[in-house]
């Protein structure tokens, strides 16, 4: 990323989206809608002073949703551009309510709430779509409860978990045990605005809330009016504190998921969604349990897969590597249904081929490996550019040609083109920049002829 | 030690990066330590050092203030330190007289809740980064000429793919082959799946492309027999019939395929009823005979096991391509698959496994502890998932064994000074990063020599290759970065070649002199990772811009 940033031939057009592509192989005009930031490009430094003091707080999609970010944001903090961006739909100021924070706090006089949209024209020899793929959704295969039991996660959200700049700080905090300790911390704010309340009350009367309840239940002070209102305030204290110590206590024994599943083939290898493999997300799981291992040393990891496909270099090793220091068990088998269990333990239902039994086992975390699916928008960048796309709306290539499209001169690489690992899009976006630049070779021998 | 130069003037520029630095470190405290450490002639705090205000101070103080040296202790080298070296330059100030401090990534991130010993920390580091930056002296990019000739080894299909993309940029190509015809094992393959194309077809076409082109020169029946030198300047023997060619070449591609394992002792192969998929290829080229009626086949045959612990990557897909066109020839024909894992990864393999089945390929599970065992006409199995032994009939047995190292692989890569892994493929770069670069510059990898892979993948990669080797070739020349290793003291270095061993990069020899065997560097292979230097028992060798001095005046001054 970092070399991208800074290479003087490379032209970055971060955050703008393809209108229109005219031409021909040699000679694409495109036009490309630059998407208005709110933020001036070439005054930004990224230095980050805006989002520390903007007010609003909006879900950081980043961490799939797991942790907070600000209005005005990077997508990640090492990410490049490091321009910040203001997002329209949740900025106090672009909604018409008075704010402008990030402008009075910005030194470098960076924030233009009157950008707008600006439309670039370019002329290219050559394409490369590189448009990636997305995560499945598997709230779609509603025996797996994705969504509805909280320690049900995917492999990405499972990986911001694990990240050291997560939601968590790399602590397998689990889901459940997050939002109960959420709420304990909601409710301590208002248990200590109650307290305040009665506090004032306590000294007023100088005796102790609980003294002057009990008295008051019995049917004493029942005319003071001032009495009353301590009473009604008080009821409303307990009502906040009774719950929050329950919940505290509870949290007390909360520890780092210990006991992991790791459920391979959501959504891919399925006549209902995706019939095709995804390729990589044996090796992700292997590699987060792995990690997992290495955060705490007593976590044992579960992998439930039909086949584990360990088919990259150094792969199969690893794979028995996990086994043998990693506490990981392979089980083939498809698990049937994810039940939610006690202490919000999810509970795996599934077939162990092996032995020929339905079986179930209570772990802390199940981990979903979600299929490779082909990125939204797809069909219209698919449309604009002129290419094809194949029967899973993946785009179309030839096994003899693997990254040419079927229009000269336009180029993919990557799970745009079908799922893949890292080794293999990386090569595969040196063999896309070979085709482009063929071209363009081509065009100069044209041009050369044209003038001799 | 002190400098030889008398006067050292260094200028401190200390950056707030907004609150970056500044909202976790106390910077007044800072700016005022800077001050009072020794030769530092002038000291600034930032807002942004980066900003365009920041670089002009930065010039206008080298200029007035005769600064000699620049420090800026602000984020990572990774990002800025290009910019502050082109700023010293810009002011006439050598660009390697400039030291970064990193007290972002090193003191104010990592200890935000610790402002007193994050400052502490800093004054350290930029007390280092100045006595270090009093010693620096001036250096100067390295430029060497890249020969306009590639080396492609091995006219697979990786090897010809590279072969003309090179050659269709406009780039002489030569490749050497050490076989008689150009294709490689796809002269040995009768259909490529998953789209089923005539394999001779796909290979005809692309030998005649490369036998046409004119940028193309084609040696068969010849092997290299010595590569001297290093990116942009090898000079090559290839041994052919005619004798020795001496060739100058600027990059190489090894493209020299894998060899598939011949099952030698392994369920009774005899090449006959017991056979491999490459054999099987050859008899569905010439057509099956009448009489196979059962076929049995056994994956990871020699494979994933103690001795090649790998999985082999395509003979799964291998198997399934064979057994649906012995279906297709011979329709009434039993096909068994004994698998441990079927390995169809993404969409046209697993789309194609699907199609097998309905075609009614049978596959069978079975365990490696209890492997099947064949005997004449019939092979029994324990079929995992029956729990139970089963017997099938067997009219040929095809065993899918794995790909693996080309004989001779290790001789190239003693040759080209690259390095092959522990099951005898080629390493690259780096696995994820730079699967198609070794780490010595200027040389490349493709195909199954770097890890079995399938006709997508052997494309995809030579393509690839040929697009990483282009890029040396299309500058013209290597710059390099003079922060490479040096023979600072020629008579202490006794010729023993320790360095030269360890040497990852290939960037060391030795060399007869008068004073006897000296070691010689090659400025432009030398990535200055310091190998040499820090294991030289003699200090003999030292690297640019971290020598000896520099580095113990860093340490002196930390332990003040």
């Amino acid at each position: 990323m970092l070399d991208v940033g800074r290479h003087p031939n490379i032209d970055l057009l971060a955050y703008s989206e393809i209108e229109k592509v005219e031409g021909e192989a040699g000679n694409f005009k495109i036009t490309v809608r630059r998407k208005a930031r709110y933020v001036e490009e070439d005054k930004c430094t990224g230095c980050g002073a805006c989002k520390e003091k903007c007010p609003t707080i909006v879900p950081d999609a980043f961490n799939e949703g797991l942790g907070e970010r600000k209005a005005i944001y990077s997508w990640f903090a090492q990410g490049i551009p490091s321009t910040h961006t203001i997002d329209s739909n949740y900025c106090r100021q672009l909604q018409g309510k008075k704010c402008g924070v990030c402008a009075k706090t910005c030194q470098a006089g960076a924030i233009n709430f009157e950008q707008k949209d600006r439309i670039v024209e370019l002329t290219v020899g050559a394409i490369i779509v590189a448009a990636g793929y997305d995560v499945f959704d598997p709230v779609k295969i509603p025996e797996y409860r994705y969504k509805k039991i909280p320690n049900v996660v995917t492999a990405i959200e499972f990986e911001r978990l694990l990240s050291a700049s997560g939601p968590t700080a790399g602590h397998l905090d689990r889901p459940s045990d997050r939002a109960i300790e959420a709420e304990i911390e909601a409710l301590e704010k208002k248990a200590a605005k109650s307290q305040k309340l009665v506090a004032k009350f306590e000294e007023q009367f100088n005796q102790s809330s609980a003294d002057f309840y009990a008295k008051f239940q019995k049917g004493e002070y029942k005319d003071d009016e001032e009495r009353n209102k301590w009473a009604e305030k008080y009821k409303e204290h307990l009502t906040i504190v009774e719950p929050l110590e329950v919940m505290k206590k509870k949290a007390e024994g909360f520890t780092a998921a210990k006991r992991l599943a790791f459920i391979q083939c959501v959504g891919s290898r399925d006549f209902r969604f995706y019939p095709f493999c995804s390729g990589y997300c044996c090796m992700h799981s292997i590699k987060e349990a792995i990690i997992a291992h290495e955060h705490g040393p007593d976590t044992t990891s579960t992998i439930f897969g039909m086949d584990i496909r360990a088919i990259g270099k150094g792969f199969e090793e690893y794979k028995i590597r996990g086994g043998n220091h990693s506490n990981i068990s392979y089980v083939r088998g498809r698990v049937a249904e994810i039940q939610d269990g006690p202490e919000n333990n999810p509970i795996v239902v599934y077939e162990d081929t092996k032995e020929r039994m339905v079986k179930s086992q209570e772990f802390d975390m199940v981990i979903l490996a979600t299929a490779c699916a082909p990125t939204k928008g797809i069909y219209e960048l698919a449309d604009k550019l002129g290419i094809e796309l194949d029967a899973y709306d993946f785009i179309k290539t030839s096994p003899l040609s693997p990254v040419d499209t079927s229009k000269p001169g336009i180029f993919v690489c990557g799970c745009a083109g079908a799922p893949m690992d890292v080794p293999e899009s990386v090569a595969q976006a040196s063999s896309a920049a070979e085709r482009a630049a063929e071209v363009a070779f081509e065009g100069d021998v044209r041009k050369e002829k044209a003038v001799a | 030690m002190p400098n030889k130069e008398d006067n050292i003037r260094i200028g401190v520029f200390v950056c707030h990066c907004g609150s970056n630095i500044a909202g976790y470190l106390n910077m007044e405290e800072l700016g005022a330590y800077v001050e009072t450490l020794p030769h530092v002639a002038f000291a600034k705090r930032n807002l942004y050092t980066c900003s365009e205000g920041g670089i002009n101070e930065i010039k206008k103080a080298i200029k007035e203030q005769n600064l000699n040296r620049v420090v800026v202790a602000s984020c990572t080298p990774r990002t800025h330190e290009p910019l502050f070296r082109s700023s010293c330059a810009e002011a006439g100030l050598n660009p390697y007289l400039f030291e970064m401090v990193n007290i972002r990534d090193q003191c104010s991130w990592v200890h935000m809740q610790q402002k007193d010993d994050g400052t502490a920390k800093a004054k350290d580091l930029i007390r280092m980064g100045v006595a270090k930056a009093a010693l620096l002296e001036p250096q100067v990019p390295i430029i060497s000429e890249v020969a306009q000739r590639a080396l492609v080894i091995g006219a697979g299909i990786a090897g010809m793919t590279s072969t003309l993309a090179l050659a269709n940029r406009g780039y002489e190509v030569v490749l050497v082959e050490r076989g008689e015809r150009l294709g490689g094992m796809l002269n040995q393959l009768n259909k490529l799946g998953p789209t089923m194309a005539d394999a001779s077809a796909f290979a005809d076409e692309k030998v005649k492309a490369i036998t046409a082109h004119p940028k193309i020169t084609v040696f068969t029946k010849a092997r290299v027999t010595e590569a001297q030198g290093f990116i942009g300047k090898y000079k090559v023997d290839i041994e052919t019939e005619s004798g020795v060619k001496k060739i100058d070449i600027g990059v190489i591609i090894v493209a020299t395929g894998g060899r598939l394992l011949v099952p030698e002792g392994l369920y009774n192969y005899d090449g006959k009823k017991v056979i491999t998929q490459l054999e099987a290829e050859t008899l569905l080229k010439q057509g099956l005979d009448k009489g196979v009626n059962n076929v049995v086949m056994i994956q990871c045959a020699g494979g994933r096991t103690k001795e090649r612990p790998y999985c082999s990557r395509i003979c799964c897909q291998t198997a399934v391509k064979n057994a649906m066109l012995i279906k297709e020839q011979n329709p009434q024909a039993r096909v068994s698959i004994l698998y441990r894992d079927m390995q169809m990864y993404g969409v046209e393999n697993e789309e194609m496994f699907r199609d097998s089945k309905a075609k009614g390929i049978r596959y069978i599970k079975y365990e490696p502890e209890d492997p099947p065992q064949v005997s004449d006409g019939k092979v029994s199995v324990y079929h995992s998932l029956l729990g139970r032994k089963i017997d099938l009939a067997a009219d040929l047995v095809v065993l899918s064994t794995p790909i693996v190292s080309q004989d001779g692989a290790e001789a190239t890569s003693q040759l080209l000074r690259v390095p092959i892994d522990d099951n005898g493929f080629f390493l690259e770069g780096h696995v994820k990063l730079r699967p198609l670069d070794f780490a010595t510059d200027g040389v490349f990898l493709a195909g199954s020599a770097r890890f079995p892979a399938n006709i997508r993948e052997a494309v995809a990669q030579g393509l690839g290759a040929a697009s990483r080797a282009s890029i040396p070739l299309s500058k013209g020349s290597v710059v390099v970065e003079p922060i490479i290793s040096i023979l600072a003291n020629e008579d202490a270095c006794r010729g023993c070649g320790l360095c030269v061993a360890l040497c990852p990069y290939g960037a060391l020899e030795i060399k007869k002199t008068d004073k006897g065997r000296k070691v010689h560097i090659i400025d432009v292979a030398c990535k200055g990772c310091g190998v040499c230097a820090s294991t030289c028992y003699q200090h003999a060798l030292s690297v640019n811009s971290f020598t000896d001095d520099q580095i113990n005046a860093q340490i002196n001054a930390f332990l003040e």
